[in-house]
């Protein structure tokens, strides 16, 4: 159905976007004619301003928002076979047959996504608040993240691929932005250039996939890709071609291996953007893309594999660098990629609508972890190793306890959100057509990996006893009330997120699955083999298990005073180097892509190949000339008799010629 | 009557003797002398032709040459003495400049 | 006054180089004033022609004004214009008050020849768009090539004349082919029709053996080649770039450039479409070379002068590797990044050259944390970036998304996409271009504007200059560029459809 509502949805936070880039830019102006005109002082101008920013910031999201919702109630309302929102606003690139518009779409997937985007987006927005009081740049952030959730909405809303690919490369500008953020730190900087170019190498699948797709069937709607590649008689090589590399988008963006490396490093932002972009919604685009394109990769069944087999390892991967790491950020970050991976596990498993529901899950208690950790580095005033906190908890008890709550999600802990989703995704991860033994083992230990990183993060931080200077520690303190009442929404939804998509198995009482039915018109989860389904229960258990261990190795090693885990680091030796430098992945891509790629550059192509070959042979050839000259100077000495001579002799010769021509 | 052929041949090498003079002598007075030989010769064809063939188009040129030569020498004696009085010489050899 | 609109604009600029020659010297406010004034309303008849232009017509050129010149050799002076060179017509025209407003500051000796120069340079970009004559067309050509000689030659850095020199040298080799070529061409036209003639349409109309279609084309593709520049030909480019002033290297790179693509899709591709055919895949491919070996070299230049300069090269292999698609969204795509680039471009090397006035250095290396003194500057530097390394919604993006385009579609046309994946090479490699731009074009906004701010050290030596921010004089001029670079992100249609139907027409050339 035509509707003039999402242009809404999006207008919003670009106006926002508009607002407070322009009084960013125009900082400096507005404070000096505010202070000639108003006579504001310096530091009354900076507060006015921030508090504009702010109000605007904040204002046009939780607007958005309401437009969203508004845009939810409208599905809702409308027959189960066609909830769809469509709006085309203008025609975008039109030439020859090819027509693209600039069209958006609200179904459910969107809906879902929308909800998510500008619900958690609000809540970090008045997080960021608090957190970034005080900043110099204060306008420039909220014009940045009103930025970003403008283009993270334009992904979500877009009805091709090609708009989508406006928010897909937008939402990567924003992070750019963000991470580098605080720009006079060489490495900031550097991370958040990092981060561009690994999403543009993924960008580039993107492209190259939409591409073929266009090729191949003549569109770039998401729907027509859909139904075309369900119908298709092609050979599935493009497919799978055309499926693998929009995954390999979907790897650049959702941080997946082998394109992850950027994702760490961009911790380096300020933490409330590592909580909105870098967890709960930009990195998940990539799954929500391949959710979207569900249909096209059932079609593809080698590219479902590969996201599969990706997926897990990632996990497994991620999970592992995360056990040792010592930054309370670094450790949230590789746990993220470790449960993206888990959302593409399920993609590939056949199971996208598991995908979206931990996608959602792991919004709310990951955002709620992340904010948590940015809460107590502001307590620590900027300190983020966890090896110098401990005994936070009597300091800043609200951050704790979310913290806890988060954490028992994210481990798996029934009956909360993550133990739900996650649950279900190991499940299918076996039971499914398309699992496998193997997917679910490498799955399982993942879980188990997290569940004791995240408690060995939690001992180490919030009990025991302090490690800091007692200077640091005298001066910790709980955050402001906006920070502190957002940790707790997102706390509250880390708890009964899980409802939304109970599985009928693992309840005794009936309990609607409203996602699955939800998205039911959309997508569908893969068949389950027969075996697979009498063995729910005992899944269930073993995922209890799993975390419970987790949990109780993280005590074994952290929760009393012991020195069991130095004590394996040293044992491990090797390994745990190696564990420790991230498998010293990014040291290989420097030492066998960037640095071959600078030298052939440096030396063979422009010093060689440009200086030597072309400008050699050009300049050779002037100087061929200039050797011909001199030869023919020789006979030019100025001489005008000389030059006479020549002429006579000339003449004669000519003459000649002539004579002897008319002659015979 | 002188026979054409004679004419001719006083004319030949009247322009021989002003060509070599030209090519060879290294005194600057001297090339302009050859140079008035070479115009004579050709004066002279003019001449003969006219009379030759009646049309007195060829004494018209003569009568150009005399007025050209005239004037051309005027302009050459006066750079010749300009530049005896720079560099001291009649001989060409000591003129150029471009010479390496 | 209507019918003789197109003259008067591109005549317009060489009336207004007379009015500037005798102005007295002394008065400099006058002069630039003068100069700014009349390049505006040089613009100002140009947006007429664009308003008026009608994109439905579908006659080849509008706007036709012929004035016998030597009639009995059939060459007149006759303009017009098609939706492509409209585009680019105006471009020269919207870039040219923008340098006079950036010269302002930047130029101080011989001002008034300066200014005149320009003018006579604005005449000679803008005849040789708008003129249907061959002949007319090369005087134009050449006439380009003398107020840049001087623009470059007086104005430049240090080794200008160096560069000057082999910026003409270049050129000019390619020229002399070319005027061989249009001599054999003119008279295979009376051979053939028995009349004479030198019109564009006229001569579309020849047929010509293979073999010399194939001499003719490589003439003609030799000079437009140096032109573009494509690889191997570019290496005049770095050096003309680097040392020309400010206003050199925003005509060079948003205009001249052009004029060698401009050729292309003008004489050499439509003269002799058979040539093209032969010669098609080695110049498909060494537009993708030149798009990955730009960006490579590009990204290890030290002189950011010339990191902006080797990667017009990349940009320009887009364009060649649009054209050479020939079908209607490759060459659209290639007449519009034509555009982009020169906005872009145009509005790096205007920054650059802002920059280098305040700093007196173009080295990278110098710079470091600029973003925390001048933020504004780097605002604008970062938003022309990223159309430059062509960001959705920026026109960067559109103008390479279509040549991509085009190339899949031609590909899927030319091999039956269910037998090999070999069609995939050329796009695959093209699209790559993507990465690499974005490698070299974010390390130089990462040196220059972020890390630790040392404005000190880059303001070595000059420190009385210091660092101010975007003054109104150049956020006036780089106003149009960044409402540009989103107008046509946005809203490319605008554009698009003014081309739409010569595009057309230019493909269904060689679809007969």
């Amino acid at each position: 159905m035509e509707t003039t509502l999402l242009c809404y949805i999006l207008f919003f936070p670009l106006l926002g976007f508009f607002i407070n880039g322009l009084v960013a830019f125009f900082r400096h102006d507005l404070e000096t004619a505010c202070q000639r005109y108003l006579g504001w002082s310096e530091e009354h101008f900076f507060h006015r301003s921030a508090l504009f920013s702010a109000c605007i910031g904040v204002g046009v999201i939780v607007l958005s928002f309401l437009a969203g919702i508004c845009g939810f109630v409208r599905l809702i309302g409308m027959a189960e076979g066609g909830r769809v929102l469509t709006q085309t606003l203008f025609p975008w690139i039109h030439s020859g047959s090819v027509r693209l518009d600039f069209a958006l779409q609200f179904d459910a997937l969107s809906a879902i996504m929308v909800l998510v985007v500008t619900g958690v987006g609000s809540l970090i927005h008045i997080y960021s608040v608090g957190y970034m009081h005080g900043d110099k740049g204060f306008c420039r952030y909220f014009a940045y993240l009103n930025l970003f959730i403008f283009a993270m909405l334009t992904l979500v809303l877009g009805k091709n691929l090609l708009v989508l690919f406006i928010g897909w490369e937008g939402v990567g500008l924003a992070s750019y932005l963000l991470i580098g953020f605080w720009f006079t730190d060489a490495e900031k900087a550097r991370a958040g250039k990092k981060a561009f170019i690994t999403n543009r190498v993924g960008d580039f699948g993107f492209i190259l996939g939409a591409l073929l797709l266009f090729a191949l069937f003549g569109t770039l709607d998401c729907y027509g890709i859909n139904q075309a590649a369900h119908a298709a008689k092609l050979p599935s090589l493009y497919l799978n071609l055309a499926a693998l590399l929009l995954f390999v988008g979907a790897c650049g963006k959702s941080a997946q291996i082998p394109l992850y490396v950027w994702l760490p490093d961009a911790m380096a932002g300020p933490t409330p953007v590592s909580a909105l972009i870098h967890a709960a919604t930009m990195v998940t685009a990539g799954v929500y893309m391949v959710a979207r394109m569900s249909a096209l990769y059932f079609a593809a069944p080698i590219a479902m594999s590969v996201v599969a087999i990706i997926g897990a390892a990632t996990a497994i991967f991620a999970a592992t660098i995360g056990l040792v790491q010592t930054d309370i950020k670094k450790v949230l970050a590789y746990s993220t990629v470790s449960q993206l991976g888990y959302m593409f596990l399920a993609c590939g498993v056949g199971a996208p609508i598991l995908a979206i529901f931990h996608l959602v899950t792991h919004a709310f208690f990951k955002a709620c972890l992340f904010l948590g950790a940015g809460s107590v580095i502001h307590g620590m005033g900027g300190e983020q190793d966890i090896t110098k906190m401990g005994g936070l908890k009597h300091k800043m008890p609200v951050t704790c306890w979310t913290f806890f709550i988060a954490t028992l999600a994210i481990a798996g802990f029934p009956p909360l959100s993550g133990f739900v989703s996650k649950d279900e995704i190991l499940f299918y991860a076996f039971a499914s057509k398309h699992g496998s033994v193997a997917l679910w083992g490498v799955a399982a230990l993942a879980a188990l990996c997290t569940s004791f990183y995240m408690f060995r993060l939690f001992y180490l931080t919030f009990l025991g006893e302090n490690r800091s200077d007692h200077h640091v520690y005298e001066h910790v303190h709980e955050s402001p009330a906006t920070m502190k009442w957002v940790l707790v929404a997102l706390a509250f939804l880390s708890v009964v997120g899980g409802i939304i998509a109970v599985p009928h198995t693992m309840v005794p009482f009936h309990m609607p699955n409203y996602l699955e039915h939800w998205l039911g018109t959309l997508m569908h989860n893969a068949e389950l083999t027969e075996a697979g389904e009498h063995l729910s229960s005992i899944f269930i258990a073993i995922s209890v298990i799993v975390a419970f261990l987790g949990l109780g190795i993280a005590h074994a090693m952290y929760g009393r005073k012991s020195d069991l885990a130095a004590k394996m680091a040293a044992k491990a030796g090797c390994i745990y180097r190696l564990v420790l430098n991230k498998y010293w992945i990014d040291e290989l891509y420097t030492k066998y892509i960037y640095t071959p790629i600078y030298k052939l550059s440096e030396t063979i192509l422009f010093q060689v190949f440009d200086k030597k070959c072309i400008d050699g042979s050009v300049n050779g050839s002037g100087k061929v000339c200039q050797k011909i000259s001199r030869i023919a100077l020789k006979m030019q000495q100025g001489d005008m008799q000389f030059y006479l001579l020549y002429m006579v002799v000339g003449l004669l010769v000519l003459s000649a010629v002539i004579f002897f021509n008319v002659v015979k | 009557m002188i026979p054409l052929n004679f004419l001719l041949i006083v004319s030949l090498i009247l322009f021989m003797v002003g060509t070599l003079t030209v090519l060879i002598r290294r005194n600057i007075l001297m090339i302009l002398m050859g140079l008035e030989l070479m115009l004579n010769a050709a004066s002279l064809l003019f001449i003969t032709y006219a009379r030759v063939l009646g049309n007195l188009m060829g004494q018209f040129f003569t009568l150009f040459i005399f007025v050209v030569a005239a004037v051309e020498v005027g302009l050459i004696i006066a750079i010749v003495l300009n530049i005896f009085g720079l560099k001291k010489s009649l001989l060409t050899s000591n003129f150029s400049l471009m010479r390496r | 006054m209507k019918e003789s609109l197109l003259t008067i604009t591109i005549f317009a600029p060489l009336l207004f180089a007379i009015l500037v020659a005798i102005v007295p010297r002394g008065q400099r406010k006058l002069i630039e004033w003068g100069s700014l004034v009349f390049s505006a309303v040089v613009f100002g008849l140009a947006i007429t022609l664009f308003l008026s232009f009608d994109a439905h017509k579908a006659s080849p050129f509008q706007f036709n004004q012929s004035f016998a010149w030597l009639p009995q050799l059939g060459i007149s002076f006759s303009v017009g214009l098609d939706g492509v060179s409209l585009l680019l017509f105006t471009l020269t025209t919207l870039l040219v008050p923008l340098v006079v407003l950036a010269s302002w500051t930047q130029i101080s000796k011989l001002i008034k020849e300066y200014y005149v120069l320009l003018f006579v340079l604005e005449t000679a970009m803008l005849g040789t768009f708008a003129v249907t004559n061959l002949v007319v067309f090369f005087i134009f050509w050449e006439m380009m090539l003398i107020p840049m000689f001087f623009l470059i030659g007086i104005w430049g850095s240090e080794q200008r004349i160096f560069a000057t020199i082999k910026f003409v040298l270049f050129t000019a080799a390619g020229s002399f082919m070319m005027l061989a070529a249009i001599i054999y061409v003119y008279l295979a036209h009376h051979t053939q029709f028995g009349v004479w003639s030198a019109s564009f349409t006229d001569l579309y109309r020849l047929q010509l053996p293979a073999n010399v279609q194939l001499y003719l084309f490589l003439a003609f593709a030799l000079a437009f080649a140096i032109k573009v520049p494509m690889f191997p030909f570019h290496t005049w480019l770095p050096d003309a770039h680097v040392q020309a002033p400010t206003a050199g290297s925003v005509i060079l790179a948003g205009v001249l450039l052009k004029m060698g693509t401009y050729g292309f899709i003008r004489l050499a591709m439509p003269l002799f479409p058979q040539a093209l055919y032969v010669c098609m895949p080695y110049l498909i491919m060494l537009a993708v070379v030149a798009i990955i070996y730009g960006a490579f070299v590009s990204y290890v230049q030290s002189d950011i002068k010339k990191l902006v300069a080797y990667s017009s090269i990349s940009h320009m292999g887009y364009v060649m590797l649009g054209l050479l698609m020939l079908n209607q969204q490759g060459v659209e795509g290639a007449v519009l990044q034509m555009v982009n680039h020169g906005i872009s471009t145009g509005g790096l090397f205007l920054l650059v050259g802002a920059l280098y006035q305040r700093y007196h250095t173009r080295e990278i290396a110098a710079y470091s944390g600029m973003a925390h003194s001048i933020p504004k500057f780097a605002t604008v530097f970062v938003i022309i970036t990223l159309s430059s390394v062509g960001l959705p919604l920026t026109n960067g993006f559109v103008g390479e998304f279509l040549v991509l385009l085009g190339a899949f579609q031609r590909a899927a046309a030319l091999y039956h996409v269910e037998k090999c994946l070999s069609f995939f090479i050329t796009p695959v490699l093209a699209a790559s271009g993507m990465i690499f731009s974005a490698l070299y074009m974010l390390w130089l906004v990462e040196r220059v504007f972020f890390g630790k701010p040392a404005e000190e050290a880059a303001a070595h030596a000059h420190g009385e200059h210091g660092g101010y921010d975007l003054t109104v004089a150049e956020m006036i001029y780089f106003a149009p560029i960044v409402v540009f670079i989103f107008w046509i992100g946005v809203y490319p249609m605008y554009f698009l459809n003014k081309a739409a139907l010569s595009v057309a027409a230019f493909v269904a050339l060689f679809n007969k």
